[in-house]
């Protein structure tokens, strides 16, 4: 291989050897690191990022930003929490509702779903920036969760609904699943379907986007809407997993998120940015917390050191789209 | 020389030529400027002359040739630099911040200062207020600009010109945007500032208002300089004569014989101009298309000929009136994606902000309007796009290494090849093509010409807008003329040529 061609090859697969070298590190620092145990608690432990980043993803690469998911993620939690323990009930007409597993699980997505819609919609059809929209949102519902548990835990939702966030299948833990999942529809998304080219068209040129056919309002409602569904999944799994809808759950996850998309080379300006980039960007974040938690770094350091991570990575992004 | 006072020119232009990637939009260009005279330059679209104005007020301070100023060469490295020197231009476009008070905008990067070095408002109001009075504008100087009508916009950025000591001032159609008083006032003005022996150079379209306003002239063309002379010693023919006269080239179309069948409608076509409830952009435009006939679009720039085509594309179903019909039925045109499925097509002015995904490859952005028949229940199908790239390709004759490289990388020529065949995989009824060979080679022009020819052979309905005479001519069955906003004239191919066509370019309201 000529030198122009290894460069080329270690730009494209740079996530890849930057996470080789921190886990061939950290396991001669660490006899702790590389074990099975291990392994699937860091994979346990992003799986929830890596669900909302892959919204994430999809949001930015429209050319947008969705500062909400986190206090989505916190309501949906509640509400499916509140749904499966309280049911509905209705005092003044006497009615009471109570609900399956499922019916739950169904509805936790579901506002997600609306609350994603609604950024949507904000955005499209009242001209609101995507930050300031999904801002007020980050807002919104965090107040709605608030009001919705009163400001305290909702806990003790039973052996069903532990076994999403804490259960194993043929061997693998149950949120691990579950992000893989996604991630796969996600990638089949942007790469196979009309929707996925129109997502990178409007992020590449919207002018010429819209010139083109495509429709503008629809697509983006589209992907908030997939974002807000995405938290509100990532929430059922945050409340099984503790067992507990805390009313303060999912408190600057948004952050996570975006750092994950953009260590994984998505452009924040959208049209350029792929899936796996951001699960490995999730990955690097995961094993970077994991690692420092392993040597015992003091937590104020493992802050600074994520930083400094994030930025590093954006200024090699940088440096390398210039060679190319 | 035709100067008949025997005064030295306060700016004197050698040679002046000016390159932008290897086509010159000024070539040896020479011409004098004097005290206390009106200098109207004139030319068509892309004459030259605004590029030369922005050479002689330091806009583009690199370039060939010298420039003399009260006698002594100059080189501006910026506009601020000239206007300090006197050297002062008003823009076409409004330069000014919208949500900022007159006063503000006035001062401008020239803001007057207390002692202790705050900002002096009440001086600076002072003296926008006797600015505003000079010009008859009734308004108070704190008002915020975009607050103002356009007109009175137009006011306030000649007051910033008047607020600097200016030796020389340039305007650039300065009456574009303002009402017949404010022309007068404009005039009074410019009267005032002659009588102070300040040199005026003045750019406009409005030949008649030239006669009115002006000493002398100077005709560009194609970037070169053809003649000056007195105003009073020329008419407004031959001033148009000295402004297209060019030979023609030979037409590339030969007579048809069966354009019969009408394909395209236009019924009354007005655009609302969405800054100004009273004006429209297009207004009342009514013409027939029939199958296999090329409509060329003549006019000078913002005649509303590109309004035109994106009203008739469905760009703006809020402020466009009228009706569009297709093979006599008539089409509702609500978005982009209801004209696609009416069989119109447009392939839009600027290739890089509206025509292309730039970092999509070439296979990408020729499906991007054409997924839906390359897909089944949303997955599109890999093979039939790749497919589709290539066949375009080829029956496009577009030159590139592959078809997975980012049309970024692409000449212009090949870009636009690659919008066109983003189109053609629509099949559509009705092209319509905005100045389709802007900025791109010889070799690629004449290619686009032979398809334009082809693909109206094949039965479609095709309108191209251009701003180049000769390609309209060129390419044209049919010529319709618009003038502020309106058609001024529809021609055949027999009756069209460019002075005809000039002439009803220039036509003003009645």
């Amino acid at each position: 291989m000529e030198p122009k061609q290894i460069k080329h090859y270690l730009i494209k697969f740079q996530s890849i050897i930057a996470l080789m070298i921190m886990c061939i590190v950290l396991s001669f620092l660490s006899d702790r690191f590389l074990t099975g145990e291990n392994a699937w608690n860091v994979m346990r432990q992003i799986s929830v990022n890596v669900i909302i980043s892959v919204g994430m993803t999809l949001v930015i690469l429209t050319g947008g930003i969705d500062l909400s998911v986190g206090s989505i993620l916190a309501l949906a939690g509640a509400v499916t929490a509140g749904m499966l323990k309280f049911g509905a009930e209705f005092t003044d007409i006497n009615l009471y509702f109570g609900f399956t597993m499922l019916g739950a699980l169904v509805g936790g997505t579901l506002v997600g779903t609306v609350l994603g819609w609604f950024n949507g919609i904000t955005i499209t059809r009242f001209k609101v920036p995507p930050f300031v929209a999904t801002l007020a949102m980050l807002t919104i519902a965090r107040g709605l969760t608030m009001l919705w548990t009163g400001g305290f835990p909702i806990t003790g939702l039973g052996d069903n609904m532990a076994f999403i966030g804490t259960g194993w299948f043929l061997g693998i833990p149950m949120p691990v699943w579950i992000s893989a999942i996604i991630v796969l529809t996600a990638v089949v998304l942007t790469n196979k379907t009309i929707l996925g080219r129109h997502i990178y068209a409007i992020g590449g040129n919207e002018t010429a986007a819209r010139l083109s056919g495509i429709k503008i309002k629809k697509v983006k409602v589209i992907v908030y809407s997939i974002a807000g569904a995405l938290a509100g999944i990532g929430g059922i799994i945050v409340t099984s997993r503790l067992d507990s809808a805390q009313p303060n759950a999912g408190l600057s996850f948004e952050l996570d998120s975006i750092a994950a998309v953009v260590i994984g080379g998505t452009s924040l300006s959208g049209g350029k940015g792929t899936i796996m980039g951001t699960v490995q960007g999730a990955l690097i974040i995961g094993i970077l917390n994991n690692g420092l938690v392993l040597l015992n770094v003091s937590p104020f350091w493992q802050q600074v050191i994520k930083g400094l991570v994030i930025l590093l990575a954006v200024v090699i992004e940088k440096f390398n789209s210039k060679e190319e | 020389m035709q100067n008949k006072i025997n005064i030295p020119p306060v700016l004197e232009i050698r040679n002046v030529s000016k390159e932008f990637s290897g086509v010159y939009a000024l070539k040896n260009v020479s011409m004098e400027i004097f005290p206390g005279q009106v200098t109207a330059v004139i030319g068509e679209n892309g004459a030259g002359k605004s590029t030369l104005m922005k050479i002689i007020s330091g806009v583009y301070p690199e370039f060939e040739g010298d420039i003399f100023y009260r006698g002594e060469q100059v080189s501006f490295k910026n506009p601020k630099e000239a206007a300090e020197k006197g050297i002062v231009i008003i823009h076409q476009e409004l330069n000014l911040i919208p949500h900022m008070s007159i006063t503000e905008n006035l001062f401008l990067g020239q803001e007057l200062t207390t002692k202790f070095g705050l900002l002096d408002y009440p001086r600076m109001h002072e003296k926008a207020a006797g600015l505003l009075a000079r010009l008859q504008l009734d308004v108070n100087p704190g008002t915020a600009v975009n607050r103002l009508r356009v007109g009175q916009q137009q006011l306030v950025e000649i007051a910033r010109a008047l607020l600097f000591d200016s030796k020389v001032l340039i305007m650039d159609e300065p009456t574009s945007a303002i009402s017949d008083h404010e022309v007068k006032l404009l005039f009074r003005i410019i009267k005032e500032l002659k009588a102070q022996n300040v040199a005026i150079v003045y750019i406009s379209h409005k030949l008649k208002e030239l006669f009115e306003i002006a000493d002398r002239f100077e005709v560009l063309r194609d970037g070169a300089h053809v003649r000056s002379g007195l105003m009073e010693e020329t008419t407004q023919d031959k001033l148009i004569g000295l402004m297209v006269g060019r030979e023609i080239k030979n037409r590339i179309r030969k007579n048809d014989e069966n354009l019969n069948e009408e394909i395209l409608r236009v019924e009354n076509l007005s655009f609302r101009n969405p800054e100004n409830k009273t004006d429209f952009l297009v207004s009342d435009v009514s013409f027939t298309l029939r199958k296999g006939e090329v409509l060329g679009i003549a006019g000078l720039m913002g005649a509303g000929r590109s309004e035109l085509l994106e009203a008739i594309f469905g760009l703006h179903p809020q402020l466009v009136s009228g009706s569009v019909y297709i093979n006599n039925k008539k089409v509702k045109l609500q978005n982009v994606s209801d004209a696609v499925a009416a069989g119109i097509a447009l392939v839009p002015e600027d290739r890089k902000l509206q025509g292309l995904i730039l970092n999509m490859n070439v296979t990408e952005n020729t499906s991007l309007a054409s997924l839906k028949d390359l897909s089944s229940f949303g997955f599109i199908n890999n093979n039939k796009e790749v497919q589709l790239g290539k066949k375009y390709i080829k029956e496009l004759n577009t030159n590139v290494p592959s078809v997975n490289i980012e049309v970024e990388k692409l000449s212009g020529g090949n870009q636009q090849k690659v919008i066109l065949a983003k189109w053609l995989a629509t099949n559509p009824k009705v092209l319509l093509l905005d100045e389709p060979t802007r900025g791109i080679d010889v070799g690629a022009k004449a290619e686009i010409y032979k398809l334009i020819k082809k693909l109206a052979e094949l039965g479609m309905g095709i309108v191209v807008v251009s701003s180049e005479l000769p390609e309209i001519l060129a390419v044209a069955d049919t010529v319709l003329v618009m003038s502020e906003s309106k058609v001024t004239a529809i021609y055949t191919r027999e009756e069209a040529s460019e002075e005809k066509i000039m002439r009803a370019a220039i036509a003003e309201k009645e």
